[in-house]
Order: structure tokens, then C-alpha cells, then sequence
């Protein structure tokens, strides 16, 4: 099975999170960059784990500029294959799905696999907008993926609730919890990354949809008021007369 | 014209009234769903600003594909620059796949009303950060964060109206659906009850579900308890797991990492119960406990119950 993994540049979970440019930037300052946990826990891992079973490929694309193949590298020596970067920023997530779409349509894929979300824009944008665009089916939020053939059989999550379904590749899948185990890379695959191919290629011309204009940090909580672990009914009270939440 | 979508397959929820209100205060609503919800369910949109609701009984919204040809064209039929959806598995599935076909920019999990520029909030960095969006394309997709406003009843029931779209044959065939009874779903729920390794053991849980019991809260946890499998990974709140924003957010023996407070901070009110007088989480918290669980959440239980029976 030919599948094509997409992923995205992300701040290390911990970062602590800062704008420049009068709050229209993201500041990189001191920021470590990391493969979105989605896309590399869920999506990468089970891409292999589904070529180990099977064969075929597992290619991983992203769209950025040259400062990406850092994270390039290290899907490369969890086990990916090889690697396309379609040199541009990112603009939107429409922009991002018509660059790989538009790479996709090229090298017919059977299965694309995504993160169900950056932990950076929290989206969930770009795998909808791939499937559309290519016209095959969308499964999102998946928890477990299994394939038989050309058979793909998904759990998936729905409003309140787990529902199992059946379809055909080529499909688009986002994955979630569930769908495999991180692996870290060990030291023979960061080697082997060091010399798989990463194909750079030119960004098609596409206009963007949607733009952040501005970022600000919520605002700072007021000093949090102590309460007496033996007097639970002056806590209700307060929730009731203060927060006004119950 | 403004086109809301509602997911009515397990009848009409808060989500839905808030996204109708959230049109209303848009332009004129059209509502639209699909599927069997009860005509009487449906003419109740009409109270919260809908002018008339559209059906396609045809389809049951288990393929996107097909959702997305019935949105798409219930758009064409009536002009429509606006396509609200609730940000659930619909909005982060269809709405996508509706941006590209109608090439309309998509807000994906507002919390605001566009402003005068017509700019929308949205929390990024997992709720580390607000962000503005502005969409540039002439129709415009926002996908609205549960519990980012309140629902406003001003009207009476509208009519519901019936309608069959060209949808195709579906492409993804479902097997098995499993639905939990009872529980409130935790993206929607106002109260949350949550509790982390603090609780020593799974065992350690039914004085948790009591209190979420007497409140009427949904329960939630932290990463570490869902990865031990303490607790189901749908519980896990945090920054890889669920971002919630309910009304009040009680934390028993979660110390407050980073990660877990980015999936919370958007709670209206924090309440923090932990052991450990330097734990992070109480810097995030309006109201904090220092002591043991064991001994302070059964009487909170009991203080809650006293109050509901006043």
C-alpha cells in the first residue's frame, strides 16, 4: 500500500507561548520545534505499522521552508521512507491542502494519513480539505485502522460515542488516540534518515482563505482564593453566590 | 442569509441552540439537518431564531461526502453567505470539506462573533493563546466552540420543511456504533468533575462519579490516568487529549502541568483539590483546597447535595 503521511511543524509541547511584531507573530525565540504529536504518534507510527504488515511505501510530505527539514529528519528515521517538502510557508490550512493535494493527484496515493489536529492552530482543517479536494472518501477522529486489501475498516469517533466503519481506499484518514504507540528513533535510523531522499519541490500558486491578524495571551487569572478543607459549604456557597456556576 | 447545521442524530442538543443563537445574531437563519430526529424537536429551532428548518430524511450523515453535497447545495438554493456549524466530529470533518468545495474560509472552533472587521476568535497553541482570523473568500464557514455562548429563546417553533439533494451513493458503509448511555458528552458539558494520579488507584474513583453525579457534571482526567488506563482515553483533558471550556472545572490531584492546563483553561471557574500546597495548578485555580482528597470530596459531595436538597 502506497501511503502518503502528512505533517507539520509544531512547538515542544512545553514551550511557553509569546507573540512579536505587535502580537501578529508567533515568536520563535527560544522555541524547539517538534513533529506535531498527531501526525507522528498516530498517523507516521501506523502508516509503518500498516507497510511492516503489508509493504508497499510510506512517504511523508509537509509544507514549509528549509528551517522544517529538522522534523523532516526525524519522521525520516522513525521509518518513513522518503520525504517531499513543498518549499513555502504554510499560509492557511486551505493553502497547505491545495499544495498537497495538488502533489497527491500527481502519485496517486491509497491511503493519506494525518493527525486529527495541530497542537499549534487546532484546526482539523487539512485532512477534510484534502479528501474534498481529491474527491475520495473522509474519515476523521480515527482510533484504530485496519486494512485488508483494498479494505479499510476504521473506528472512529462520533458525537457521543464509537462507531465502526468500512470503506474503500484511496480514503483520507485523520488519526487520534488509539491508532498506535509513539516510537522513538533509534540510533541505525537516524543514520539511514541522514541519506533518504527529501524531494523539495515548488509551491503551485494558490490563494489563502482565511488569515490570523492578530494573537494575545488570555487574560492573567486573579489570585486564587484558599478555602478551609474542613468547610466545604462556605466552597458551595461561593460556586453558588460568587462563580454563579451551580 | 445565514445556513446553520445541525446535527440532530441524537435529537437537538445545547450545541445546537447556541449555534442557532450565534446565526441570529448574523443575519436571518436557516436551519438544516438530516436524518429522523421528530418534526416537533426540529420546529423547536424556531425558538432560538431559526425562521425554518430544512430536512433531507433521505441521508443519515454517516458519510461526509454526502453531507457535504447536501450543505453545498442547500447553500446554492438559498444565497447563503454563512455556514454555521457547532465544532464537533461534523464541523471537523464536513465544514473542511465544504471550504473547498464552495472555496469559502473556514474559523475552525470560534469563540466569538465576528467583530467590525469581521474578524473572529479562536484559541490556538491548544488554548495557550487567542487568535483573530479573517476570512477573505465572499462565503464565509465558522465552526463554533461548545459552551462559547449562550443559548437565547426569543421565538416560537418554525416550520420544518422537507427536502431531498442529490447526495450520491454512500462511500463509507458503518459496521457498529457504540453510544454510551447517560453520560454527558464532556465537549458540551458545563460541570466537570475531573481527577488525576492523586486518586492512587481506579478503585479510588466512585466518590469522583458521586460528586459528578450530584452536580450533574461529566467526568474527565488527566493524561497519565487515561495512559495507564485508569480511566477511558475519551475522559483525557488536556493539550493531546480534550479541550474544554465548561463553567466550572473542579480538579481533584491533578498537580497541573502545562499540558493539561492548556485543555482546561478556558473554564470559567477552576477549583483546585490537591495535597501538595505547591502544586501548579493553583496558580491557575479561583478556588483551591489544600488537603486529601479522600476526606475533602466527600464532604464536598455531601455540602454539594445539602445545597440541592435546600
Amino acid at each position: 500500500m502506497k501511503i502518503l503521511v502528512c505533517i507539520s511543524k509544531a512547538p515542544d509541547t512545553t514551550s511557553k507561548i509569546a507573540f512579536s511584531e505587535e502580537n501578529t507573530k508567533f515568536d520563535e525565540n527560544g522555541v524547539q520545534f517538534i513533529v506535531n504529536p498527531y501526525d507522528e504518534w498516530y498517523a507516521l507510527v501506523r502508516a509503518l505499522e500498516i507497510k511492516e504488515a503489508g509493504g508497499g511505501q510510506v512517504t511523508i510530505i509537509t509544507v514549509g521552508g528549509a528551517s522544517d527539514d529538522a522534523i523532516i529528519r526525524k519522521a525520516l528515521a522513525i521509518g518513513a521512507d522518503d520525504a517531499v517538502r513543498v518549499d513555502s510557508e504554510a499560509k492557511d490550512a486551505y493553502y497547505t491542502a491545495m499544495q498537497i493535494s495538488s502533489y497527491a493527484k500527481e502519485n496517486n496515493y491509497d491511503l493519506i494519513l494525518t493527525g486529527k489536529e495541530t497542537i499549534n492552530y487546532n484546526g482539523s482543517q487539512v485532512a477534510g480539505m484534502i479528501a474534498a479536494e481529491l474527491d475520495v472518501p473522509f474519515v476523521s477522529l480515527a482510533s484504530k485502522l485496519d486494512v485488508n486489501g483494498s479494505t479499510l475498516t476504521v473506528e472512529r469517533e462520533i458525537v457521543g460515542g464509537i462507531q465502526v466503519v468500512e470503506l474503500n481506499a484511496p480514503a483520507v484518514i485523520s488519526c487520534a488516540k488509539g491508532m498506535a504507540e509513539q516510537r522513538i528513533p533509534n540510533m541505525r535510523g537516524i543514520m539511514a534518515a541522514r541519506t533518504k531522499p527529501l524531494n523539495v519541490v515548488a509551491a503551485q500558486e494558490i490563494d489563502n482563505l482565511t488569515e490570523f491578524v492578530s494573537y494575545a495571551l488570555p487574560n492573567a487569572k486573579s489570585a486564587v482564593k484558599m478555602i478551609d478543607p474542613e468547610n466545604m459549604d462556605e466552597l458551595v456557597e461561593l460556586l453558588h453566590k460568587e462563580a454563579k456556576v451551580i | 442569509m445565514i445556513l446553520v447545521y445541525i446535527n440532530s442524530s441524537n435529537g437537538i442538543s445545547k450545541s445546537s441552540y447556541e449555534s442557532i443563537t450565534y446565526g441570529k445574531k448574523l443575519g436571518d437563519v436557516i436551519a438544516l439537518t438530516n436524518g429522523g430526529a421528530s418534526s416537533d424537536d426540529l420546529a423547536s429551532l424556531g425558538q432560538y431564531g431559526a425562521s425554518k428548518v430544512l430536512v433531507d430524511r433521505t441521508i443519515n450523515g454517516d458519510d461526509q461526502q454526502q453531507l457535504t453535497k447536501l450543505i453545498a447545495s442547500a447553500v446554492e438554493n438559498n444565497s447563503v453567505k454563512t455556514v454555521v456549524f457547532s465544532h464537533d466530529l461534523v464541523g471537523k470533518s464536513v465544514a473542511p470539506m465544504l471550504s473547498v468545495r464552495l472555496k469559502a474560509g473556514l474559523v475552525s472552533g470560534a469563540i466569538s462573533l465576528p467583530d467590525a472587521e469581521g474578524c473572529v476568535d479562536v484559541n490556538v497553541f491548544s488554548g495557550k493563546a487567542l487568535g483573530k482570523v479573517k476570512v477573505s473568500s465572499e462565503i464565509k464557514i465558522i465552526s463554533l466552540l461548545p459552551n462559547s455562548i449562550q443559548p437565547e429563546e426569543n421565538g416560537s417553533a418554525c416550520p420544518v420543511e422537507e427536502i431531498t439533494a442529490d447526495t450520491g451513493v454512500p462511500s463509507i458503509k458503518v459496521l457498529s456504533t457504540k453510544k454510551p448511555e447517560g453520560e454527558i458528552p464532556l465537549p458540551e458539558a458545563e460541570l466537570v468533575v475531573s481527577a488525576g494520579r492523586g486518586l492512587k488507584g481506579p478503585e479510588n474513583w466512585g466518590m469522583v462519579e458521586d460528586l459528578a453525579v450530584s452536580l450533574g457534571a461529566a467526568t474527565a482526567c488527566s493524561r497519565p490516568v487515561a495512559d495507564i488506563g485508569w480511566r477511558p482515553h475519551h475522559e483525557h483533558v488536556g493539550q493531546t487529549g480534550v479541550a474544554i471550556r465548561p463553567n466550572l472545572y473542579i480538579a481533584i490531584g491533578i498537580s497541573g502541568a502545562i499540558q493539561h492546563l492548556a485543555g482546561v483553561n478556558g473554564s470559567k471557574v477552576i477549583v483546585v483539590i490537591n495535597t501538595d500546597p505547591e502544586a501548579p495548578f493553583f496558580k491557575a485555580a479561583d478556588y483551591g483546597i489544600i488537603g486529601d482528597a479522600f476526606e475533602v470530596v466527600p464532604r464536598l459531595n455531601e455540602a454539594v447535595n445539602k445545597f440541592k436538597a435546600s
